[in-house]
């Protein structure tokens, strides 16, 4: 199964890149997704685009869905109307292991790690889904899976040491404070080499040092690793500073899309803030 | 580095395995017969306990229905060798594949279920087994089992017969746990432990937990099954009460006090299934489960983490008092 998910990764690229030079088809397209839980009505039909190698904001007060459109996107949530397009191919159909092979990374707003493991390994699991060791050939060590393991190995060190990981790469995420945890889910999102970056909050917690360093990082992992990543926060002053386009959410609603400026003067999503702020 | 009487962490390791190898190889050279007979026991339970181990405490699936595929395995060596006449070592990949088929089959539904309620659909197994090995009489042998013969020792060895099946039995599990070992330091095993440790974002990293899930589960009982193989070969018997519940809880107790989640803790595990029971039995003829009763308490209460994990802490603490 593992390995059907690489072919098809290779496969949509090798059916989107010609395509996308013929149409400019945006990566992703999210086309009138409405989300209920209950009688809540978490997302109300919000569509937009993300072209590709843009950095792109998704911003909201709290509850206005934007996790929730996060979580469509990783497939964890059904949608229970619209479509969501990466290359122009449908994602709804699809389950969420399947969403690495259509290039799309994430990372979580309450840290998703894998506790027991130190930060090495957390980051080579960000690597399953490029590589295809089954349990057979792991269990009896062919050469050919050892040389995929020493490769996923260089691959994650690199990351590790792309987010200044090093010193602590052999040790277990559980006993590393918050900020550092941070920085291992984004090296583990990127160890899968996706095309599409999505990052939930993650100036969440974090002074305004470490702000101004993610800042520069955002952009490094747009101008180096040439990725285009979907920030949302719910602090508008991270978004306008890193995105080029930037989309803003109420109650389950599109209320703006635009360049930074534009959004920041919208009135609605001026009223949308001073309204939650006041 | 750290190092303690001048060897780093990863010497002392190295140098355990070597001494626990060189122990192993020894024992029945300095023991009777019969202890040669229990140390095959505590082997082949290890061996069943790796397998436990790698579902519950890699995977994070509980399961206490793995006397089950025990039994499974012990039929299916038991009945090649009786009516098919099939040599003793042919049997054990059998069971292997039986097992590995079984536990994936019974572990597809089973992904449904979570925590104590896999833990009760895996209890329901165990519960079932022996009747139903009773109900297939006529290739069981019912209520009355099969009685099988020891092997010699081939190429004509100076051994006896319960010393070459204490090494046959070691040269089998040393296999099975080098298999494990690098199944668990692969990507395979990386996605075990993440599939344990946060599904959510196990399935976000592409890891097909359903799949993963069903695959330890037949992996698992292909360990057990090859060690009820071994068992059956050894004890010279099956029978279905050799196979009740009490069998699967065994191996969890087994396996949690050896120490979950840890290669040594099999090992561990496997001796105290083997001569707990024994010891209890030596210590009071009138009531010897109320002293294994008190043995389980004791060693909860002393080793929370197992034996392995309480013998790691020491370790941790002697390397911290070097340090500092
Ligand atoms: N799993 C869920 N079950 C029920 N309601 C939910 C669930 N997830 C989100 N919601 C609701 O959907 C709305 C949007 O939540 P969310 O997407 O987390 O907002 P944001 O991330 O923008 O702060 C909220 O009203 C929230 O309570
Ligand atoms: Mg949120």
């Amino acid at each position: 199964m593992p390995a059907a998910t690489v072919s098809e990764r290779e496969e949509s690229q090798a059916m989107a890149t010609p395509e996308r030079t013929r149409t400019a088809a945006p990566l992703l397209k999210v086309e009138g997704i409405t989300v209920r839980f209950g009688g809540i009505v978490a997302l109300d039909g919000v569509s937009f685009d993300v072209e590709s190698g843009l950095v792109a904001g998704l911003i909201g007060p709290n509850g206005a869905g934007k996790t929730t459109l996060f979580n469509c996107l990783s497939r964890l949530y059904k949608a229970n109307e619209g479509d969501i397009l990466i290359d122009g191919r449908s994602i709804v159909g699809s389950t969420p292991h399947a969403m690495p092979g259509f290039g799309i990374g994430r990372t979580f707003q309450n840290l998703a790690l894998f506790q027991t493991m130190t930060v090495l390994e957390n980051v080579m699991v960000g690597c399953h889904s490029r590589t295809r060791a089954d349990f057979l050939g792991s269990a009896l060590r062919l050469p050919w899976i050892r040389s995929e393991e020493s490769r996923a190995r260089e691959d994650a060190i690199e990351m590790i040491s792309f987010l200044g990981l090093d010193d602590v790469a052999h040790v277990t995420v559980a006993s590393l404070p918050f900020g550092t945890r941070k920085k291992v889910e984004l090296a583990r999102a990127l160890a899968g080499k996706p095309r599409l970056l999505l990052l939930d909050e993650p100036a969440g917690g974090m002074n305004h040092d470490a702000v101004e360093e993610l800042i520069a990082l955002i952009h490094d992992i747009r101008e180096r690793l040439g990725i285009t990543v979907l920030v949302l926060e719910h602090h508008m002053n991270l978004v306008m500073r890193v995105s080029d386009k930037v989309i803003a959410l109420d109650f389950g609603r599109k209320i703006a899309d635009g360049t930074p400026d534009e959004v920041r003067s919208d009135p609605e999503v001026i009223r949308a803030y001073l309204g939650k702020d006041a | 580095m750290i190092r303690i009487a001048g060897l780093t962490r990863r010497q002392w390791a190295a140098l355990a395995l070597v001494l626990g190898l060189a122990v192993a190889f020894l024992l029945p050279m300095v023991v009777t017969d019969y202890r040669s007979f229990q140390f095959t026991l505590v082997i082949i339970y290890a061996i069943a306990l790796m397998g436990l181990n790698l579902l519950t405490g890699y995977n994070g699936q509980i399961s206490i229905g793995h006397g089950a595929f025990y039994a499974i395995g012990a039929y299916t060596a038991a009945i090649m060798m009786d009516r098919w006449e099939i040599a003793y070592y042919w049997t054990l990949p059998a069971a292997g594949v039986v097992c590995l088929v079984s536990g994936f089959l019974f572990g597809l539904p089973a992904l449904r279920l979570e925590g104590l309620y896999l833990a009760l659909a895996t209890f329901a197994l165990a519960v079932a087994t022996p009747q139903i090995l009773k109900y297939f009489d006529s290739w069981t042998g019912g209520v009355q089992g099969i009685v099988l013969f020891k092997p010699d020792p081939p190429f004509g060895l100076p051994l006896s017969q319960d010393q070459w099946l204490y090494y046959f039995s070691l040269a089998i599990a040393l296999v099975m746990f080098w298999a494990a070992w690098n199944l668990i330091h692969s990507r395979i095993g990386r996605a075990i432990v993440a599939i344990r440790d946060h599904p959510i974002a196990a399935q976000t990293m592409g890891i097909n937990a359903p799949l993963y899930k069903s695959m330890t589960f037949g992996v698992s009982a292909l360990y057990t099954g090859v060690a009820g193989a071994l068992g059956a070969i050894v004890v010279q018997f099956v029978a279905p009460d050799s196979f009740s519940v009490f069998l699967s809880i065994s191996f969890l107790v087994g396996a949690v006090v050896g120490g979950l989640a840890s290669f040594t803790g099999a090992i561990y595990g496997g001796l105290f299934v083997v001569f707990i029971p024994n010891i209890s039995e030596e210590i009071s003829q009138a009531a010897p489960w109320a002293i294994y009763g008190a043995f389980l308490l004791v060693f909860m209460y002393v080793m929370p983490s197992g034996i392995a994990g309480f013998l790691r802490r020491i370790g941790a603490w002697i390397a911290r008092r070097n340090a500092s």
